[in-house]
């Protein structure tokens, strides 16, 4: 329930945004989180759904996942995220804390572990909307 | 564009009461013994402590404390593993026996990802084994953790001490609480009590070098019987006990 935590961390910042804006209430909610957090989506959105407080009673909460891609700081070459080669741990791993990524995921091409990521790694409130 | 995980930094350590980070200018001073020494003698004491293993790349107070796995429970955010009367927690629960090569910014974004979802509950003291230096872990505990409070470990050595000067004066210009300056390995006599007034700093004491430490790696109850135990003790009383 990893899930839960983060979903407090939107609603936490939600409502400080909400607070500084004076918004009376607020309407829709935008948040993109990153592939490599492995957040899965029904739980998160029932976990905000049961933290909500009234501001956002009437909130609709738009939750995207964003492909992770990532580029070699060495060779440069660009990939995208797979589980595949993955072991079951190795994956639980990156779930809790993605930048253990580094220690299980290498370059295809050099075999480097020192790349970055391009997109796919946390968490954002991308937009709030709300009536004052 | 917000990262929302940062405003719950604050919620998550709301029923801490101290934040204790034990740092060093240099590595290699004896710092993660000290936090881990340290967090044990405060639990020997009845205290609520956490410990919480910040240096990500070289961590190690699992080799010292002896924990030979560390499976945090997941339960609405992660709750640190219980040892030897400690909450405890450590990227190696994570990275495992792997080489973990974090730049700067993995360094920050795996340091407020840990701080928004571990839940520590109430601590009389949670005691932070920091990375060596000043970097981005430092900058971003001073942002995110406002009750946070630095210990600082040296050796006698002028190399160490040197960066020591560097560090205390960034931590004064921040505007920072420093408990104090601890001197590890001591061997002869030295500047260091001298120099450490002199940058306005308590110094807490010194520790002679004890070669009996590295037997007791792994083994709590003998490195809280070795005379650095009993030194840092004596370092340590009145400050935060």
């Amino acid at each position: 329930m990893h899930e839960w935590a983060l979903a407090e961390a939107v609603i936490s910042a939600a409502s400080q945004i909400a607070e500084k804006e004076g918004l009376k209430s607020v309407r829709e909610v935008k948040i993109k989180v990153g592939e490599l957090q492995r957040v899965e989506i029904d739980v998160f959105e029932f976990a905000l759904s049961q933290l909500k407080t009234d501001i956002f009673k009437n909130a609709q909460f738009t939750v995207e996942t964003v492909r992770a891609e990532m580029k070699c700081r060495v060779c440069g070459f660009h990939w995208s995220f797979s589980e595949d080669r993955l072991s079951g741990d190795s994956v639980e791993a990156i779930h809790f804390v993605p930048e253990t990524a580094h220690a299980y995921i290498k370059c295809p091409v050099c075999g480097s572990p020192d790349f970055e990521f391009l997109s796919g790694r946390g968490i954002w409130l991308e937009s709030l909307v709300g009536v004052k | 564009m917000l990262d929302p995980r940062v405003s719950i930094i604050g919620e998550r350590l709301k029923n801490v009461n101290r934040v204790i980070a034990v740092s060093s200018g240099k590595g290699g001073v004896g710092k993660s013994l000290v936090a881990s020494t340290l967090a044990l003698m405060l639990a020997d004491e009845k205290f609520k402590v956490g410990l919480f293993d910040l240096d990500f790349t070289s961590p190690s107070t699992h080799i010292i404390l002896g924990v030979k796995e560390i499976k945090p429970v997941e339960e609405k955010g992660i709750i640190p593993v219980q040892v030897h009367g400690l909450k405890y927690m450590s990227i190696v629960a994570y990275s495992r026996e792997e080489a973990l090569p974090l730049r700067g910014a993995d360094v920050s974004n795996a340091l407020i990802e840990l701080f928004a979802v571990t839940k520590w509950d109430c601590l009389d003291f949670l005691v932070l084994d920091m990375p060596p230096g000043i970097t981005d872990a430092t900058l971003d505990l001073v942002k995110f953790v406002k009750k946070i409070e630095f210990l600082i470990v040296t050796t006698p050595s002028p190399i160490a001490f040197e960066t020591v000067k560097k560090f205390s004066r960034l931590l004064a210009d921040l505007d920072i609480p420093v408990l104090g300056v601890v001197e590890n390995m001591k061997m002869k006599d030295s500047l260091v009590k001298r120099q450490v007034s002199a940058l306005g700093l308590s110094f807490l004491g010194e520790i002679p070098f004890d070669p009996k430490v590295e037997e007791c790696l792994g083994d709590v109850n003998a490195l809280l019987a070795t005379g650095f135990s009993k030194k840092l003790a004596e370092a340590i009383s009145g400050v935060l006990t």
